[in-house]
């Protein structure tokens, strides 16, 4: 049943950003920067986490996810190490993806040729 | 004479708008629906694997990151990703794919322009403000709950 919530959640987000992106002004990367901002907003309100729950893959692949990410690895260390966990925790739990993006991004930069 | 410019400026104003393509806002939506729903599900997939190779619910996010943003930029490499975004506009553009993506296409064309300049600044063309803006909302919604709960 994931797989339906997954992909029904990870849509209708995709909505959501295409009216906003549609409906006003704001290129794509004002849009993306928007959304982790929400993301982050939602994750500390406590009500991106049951999106998670339920949905999977549909509420973490979406870029809301990033921003719901940096929130929870932030409350994560700050159990461990305290106030040094709001400096700590984010990129800790961001790193796999920031690294990948860096790693993977610089590796197909380097080979591929842009097409016309 | 000035009300007489300004009377023309509007009217010349409200014919660049009358001739403005309509933006096909339906269509876009469906496209956004169903491309976000493919990539999710494509995540979902990539999560379930690692889930039954042993992996916590919690543990799988994270490497099933790693290999959609591989994904994407391979994608992007290739030329492939750019048709995804082409028709599914912030349904390719919102999935953390995308993100890979928004890293990589400049990267690429801005190759000739050194590896220092060129590809090492463009690929945080998006990726800066959004790091930037992500981090330090992060931060905030931290101390704001550290502040009110105690706990982050």
């Amino acid at each position: 049943m994931t797989f339906v919530w997954a992909f029904v959640v990870g849509g209708l987000l995709c909505v959501i950003a295409q009216l906003v992106l549609d409906l006003s002004s704001l290129s794509p990367a004002h849009v993306l920067v928007l959304f982790v901002v929400i993301g982050a907003i939602l994750g500390g309100v406590g009500l991106y986490r049951p999106l998670v729950a339920f949905a999977g893959a549909g509420a973490t692949v979406p870029l809301p996810g990033f921003g719901y990410t940096l929130v929870e690895g932030i409350a994560t260390a700050v159990k461990t190490k305290g106030l040094l966990g709001l400096f700590t925790g984010g990129l800790t739990a961001a790193a796999g993806g920031i690294k990948a993006s860096v790693i993977f991004g610089l590796t197909v930069a380097l080979i591929f040729k842009p097409k016309a | 004479m000035h009300q007489e410019d300004s009377d023309q400026a509007k009217a010349y104003q409200q014919l660049v708008k009358s001739n403005q393509p309509k933006k096909p806002i339906v269509k876009n939506v469906l496209l956004a629906f169903l491309y976000g729903g493919m990539i999710s599900l494509v995540g979902q997939g990539i999560q379930v694997a690692f889930i039954v190779g042993g992996m916590s619910k919690e543990d799988a996010t994270s490497p099933t990151t790693v290999v959609l943003i591989g994904l994407g930029a391979l994608l992007t490499g290739l030329g492939w990703y750019d048709q995804l975004t082409k028709h599914g506009g912030m349904g390719a553009t919102l999935p953390i794919t995308g993100f890979a993506n928004a890293m990589v296409a400049p990267a690429m064309e801005f190759r000739r322009e050194g590896l220092v300049m060129g590809v090492g600044v463009k690929l945080f063309t998006v990726a800066g403000p959004v790091l930037v803006y992500g981090l330090s909302a992060a931060f905030v919604v931290g101390v704001v709950r550290y502040l009110v709960t105690g706990v982050a």
